[in-house]
């Protein structure tokens, strides 16, 4: 009887979040998958075709976007290593006592809606805003000059969005070093620098990898800061497929276009873990 | 390297015998930590010399600053009053990385994302040693502590003593001049415990350099060590040779620390000639060498140890120390029977009876018995 019972009770606790993942997940994919092989139009409605075609002409018609995207997720994804790591390491190792107290101000203004903050990013921005006004006032910029509708823009908007998805697993991987092997290494002849590059730095690609994964894909098929913060120019493929589905209501196109970024993003996470997810990565950064 | 000959002078002289420079020095050194806006007085003013080549130990109980002498050393942390000298220099503005001597940590601070390999290579590569030689110095070492097929495992791939034997491996390789052992068995089991202790003396008199080991195990430092430092709330007790700390405890406190002893207080009575008698009770009487500073009417604290007093039923013959008690416990110890007992005025005292003749026990709870133990084992506390 007790047997019976332990062997059940794994599945007793992965039910709920099963259930809840098959009804809101697994069906909505599948919808999503049997919408992208439909032919059609909106007038006459989608019948399932085994139309594949979707996807080919969603390549075509789109693969600037597409290429677009993924560079502005890399480069956002890059910004916000550059940005975030000194902000963890500073909170991780001289915070002191107060280290809470300053993750918390960083998770502060993400406490304010997504796009609400975007759209204060645009009110900054903006081309006569408080920020470039005065500049060009005194004359330190040219009347012409502009952020807003710039790939800077949008690529800068993404990485403020997602910096705390950044920062909080490198933290926690800094966080975690023992302050004596630190000692271990200024012991045994190293300098602050190489402390850093030898020690530090390999114990935090753990936490530098998750923050990659969990930032570059949100960043990658994000909408809302290249339409915020955009122009035509900066149309990243999140427009496109939210523009199909809500405004011309093609919907296999946008369900294709959906898929294929699934599909290049699945197989680009994969790359990325095999070549950096091990921990030989972090035997030939020891050397 | 020089042969260590501590002599009975050394327990009180903090410069070592011979008349060569120092391998460690602290000279007066004082160490204060502010916590919590509160001052923390972890050293209070510490002097030793630890000759080249010495096994030095630094013994006490929980926080009374070990360690804290020990990254003084080492370099962690800045003295807030006196001068640390290694061979003679003042090393006191010197980081950790510019010194010569390495540390073994307790928790020993092994790169956790480093094999056995690169742990040990580690400071020979920050010293820009040519590959050939870091390959021979470290496939030399890794036979010493005998890690040899382990070159690939992490440490969390291996058991403690393991590591410890990489920590020390990565420290040795070096050739530091002098090695700090910040209670480097601690988190092993007795037996891996006494089978390091020999290890260690082993590498110690194989490689010659200098060790300074911290622990609050006094048996453990009693076996292994030169000489040993007993410090206790941030002030050194007692530096001498291990056999001086034991037989002449130079205070109650190194007396009740190192080994069981027994403490006394007596009147003394009459000083015949190099004796002094103290009276305790009507019948008892104790005997105690007298140098000469002892004269009647004074009271005096001194220690027997359990292992020099006889226990008997009936009362000695001779000019020997004479108390008598009751048994309060026995405890059969297997190579040795231990007895507690009370005497007239309440004082406990511990006896060890050797187990050496046949296994019957001398008296029985609750027993009247007689204890002496001969004048010279009596040792009058400062
Ligand atoms: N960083 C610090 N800040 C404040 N107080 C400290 C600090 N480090 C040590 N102390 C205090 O200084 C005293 C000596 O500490 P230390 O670590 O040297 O003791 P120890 O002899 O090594 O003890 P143990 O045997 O427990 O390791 C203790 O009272 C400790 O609380
Ligand atoms: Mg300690």
């Amino acid at each position: 009887m007790s047997r019976l019972r332990a062997a059940l009770t794994p599945y007793a606790l992965i039910f709920p979040g099963g259930l809840w993942l098959a009804i809101f997940f697994v069906v909505p994919m599948i919808v999503m998958l049997s919408l992208s092989l439909q032919s059609g139009s909106v007038e006459d409605g989608y019948a399932f075709t085994f139309n594949w075609h979707s996807y080919a002409d969603g390549l075509a018609n789109y693969h600037d976007q597409i290429i677009r995207s993924l560079l502005y997720g890399l480069a956002s994804t890059v910004l916000q290593i550059v940005i975030g790591f000194p902000v963890a390491y500073w909170i991780a190792f001289k915070g002191g006592r107060h280290k809470s107290v300053y993750l918390f101000l960083l998770l502060l203004p993400f406490l304010v809606s997504f796009v609400l903050r975007t759209i204060s990013w645009q009110f900054l921005l903006s081309d006569n805003g408080i920020l470039l006004g005065p500049l060009k006032d005194i004359g330190l910029l040219p009347e012409g000059f502009r952020v807003l509708a710039t790939p800077f823009a949008v690529i800068g908007g993404l990485a403020y969005n997602f910096l705390p998805f950044m920062v909080l697993p490198m933290y926690v991987a800094l966080e975690r070093i023992d302050p004596r092997v630190l000692e271990a290494a200024q012991d045994l002849y190293a300098s602050r620098f190489q402390t850093f590059l030898r020690v530090v730095l390999p114990l935090s690609l753990p936490g530098v990898f998750a923050g990659v994964l969990m930032t570059f894909v949100p960043a990658t098929s994000d909408y809302v800061n290249a339409s915020v913060l955009g122009g035509t120019n900066t149309t990243m493929i999140g427009n496109v497929i939210q523009n199909q589905y809500l405004v011309t209501q093609d919907y296999p196109t946008a369900s294709a276009l959906s898929f294929t970024l699934m599909a290049l993003l699945l197989v680009g996470i994969f790359a990325y873990a095999r070549a950096l997810g091990t921990d030989d990565v972090l035997e030939v950064a020891a050397r | 390297m020089t042969e260590i000959q501590a002599g009975p002078g050394a327990a009180v002289a903090a410069a070592p015998v011979s008349g060569d420079v120092p391998a460690i020095e602290l000279d007066n050194v004082v160490k204060e930590y502010v916590s919590h806006g509160e001052v923390v007085r972890a050293v209070k003013g510490v002097s030793l010399a630890i000759a080249e080549g010495e096994f030095f130990s630094l013994l006490g109980p929980s926080g009374c600053g070990k360690t804290t002498n020990m990254r003084m050393i080492a370099g962690f942390e800045d003295p807030t009053q006196g001068v640390v000298r290694l061979h003679g220099e003042d090393v006191t503005n010197v980081p950790p990385n510019k010194r010569d001597i390495n540390m073994v940590f307790q928790s020993y601070a092994l790169f956790p994302h480093m094999n056995v390999w690169d742990n040990v290579a580690f400071g020979l590569r920050r010293k820009k040693v040519p590959d050939a030689e870091i390959k021979r110095r470290v496939g030399e070492i890794l036979e010493v502590v005998d890690l040899v097929g382990r070159e690939k495992r992490r440490p969390k791939e291996m058991s403690g003593g393991q590591q410890q034997r990489v920590a020390l491996a990565r420290a040795l390789v070096n050739r530091p001049r002098a090695l700090l052992l910040d209670e480097p068995l601690g988190a092993l089991d007795l037996k891996l415990r006494q089978a390091m202790q020999i290890e260690l003396k082993r590498i110690q008199r194989e490689v010659g350099i200098t060790f300074v080991y911290v622990t609050h195990d006094q048996s453990e430092a009693l076996t292994m060590s030169d000489r040993i430092a007993v410090m206790n709330d941030g002030l050194v007790e007692q530096l001498a040779e291990p056999r001086e700390i034991y037989e002449r405890p130079a205070s109650k406190f190194v007396a009740g620390f190192i080994g069981t002893s027994n403490l006394l207080s007596g009147t003394v009575q009459q000083v015949s000639g190099a004796t002094a008698v103290l009276a305790l009770g009507q019948s008892d009487r104790i005997l105690i060498p007298s140098d000469g500073t002892l004269s009647a009417g004074q009271t005096v604290d001194l220690t027997v140890r359990p292992e020099k007093i006889k226990i008997a039923k009936d009362r000695p013959e001779g000019d020997l120390s004479v108390v008598r008690g009751t048994v309060a416990e026995v405890v059969y110890l297997g190579t040795s029977n231990s007895y507690v007992v009370v005497l007239g005025d309440g004082a406990e005292i511990t006896v060890f009876e050797q187990n050496a003749h046949d296994s019957t026990i001398t008296a029985e709870r609750g027993d009247s018995v007689w204890l002496s133990w001969q004048p010279w084992h009596s040792y009058a506390l400062r």
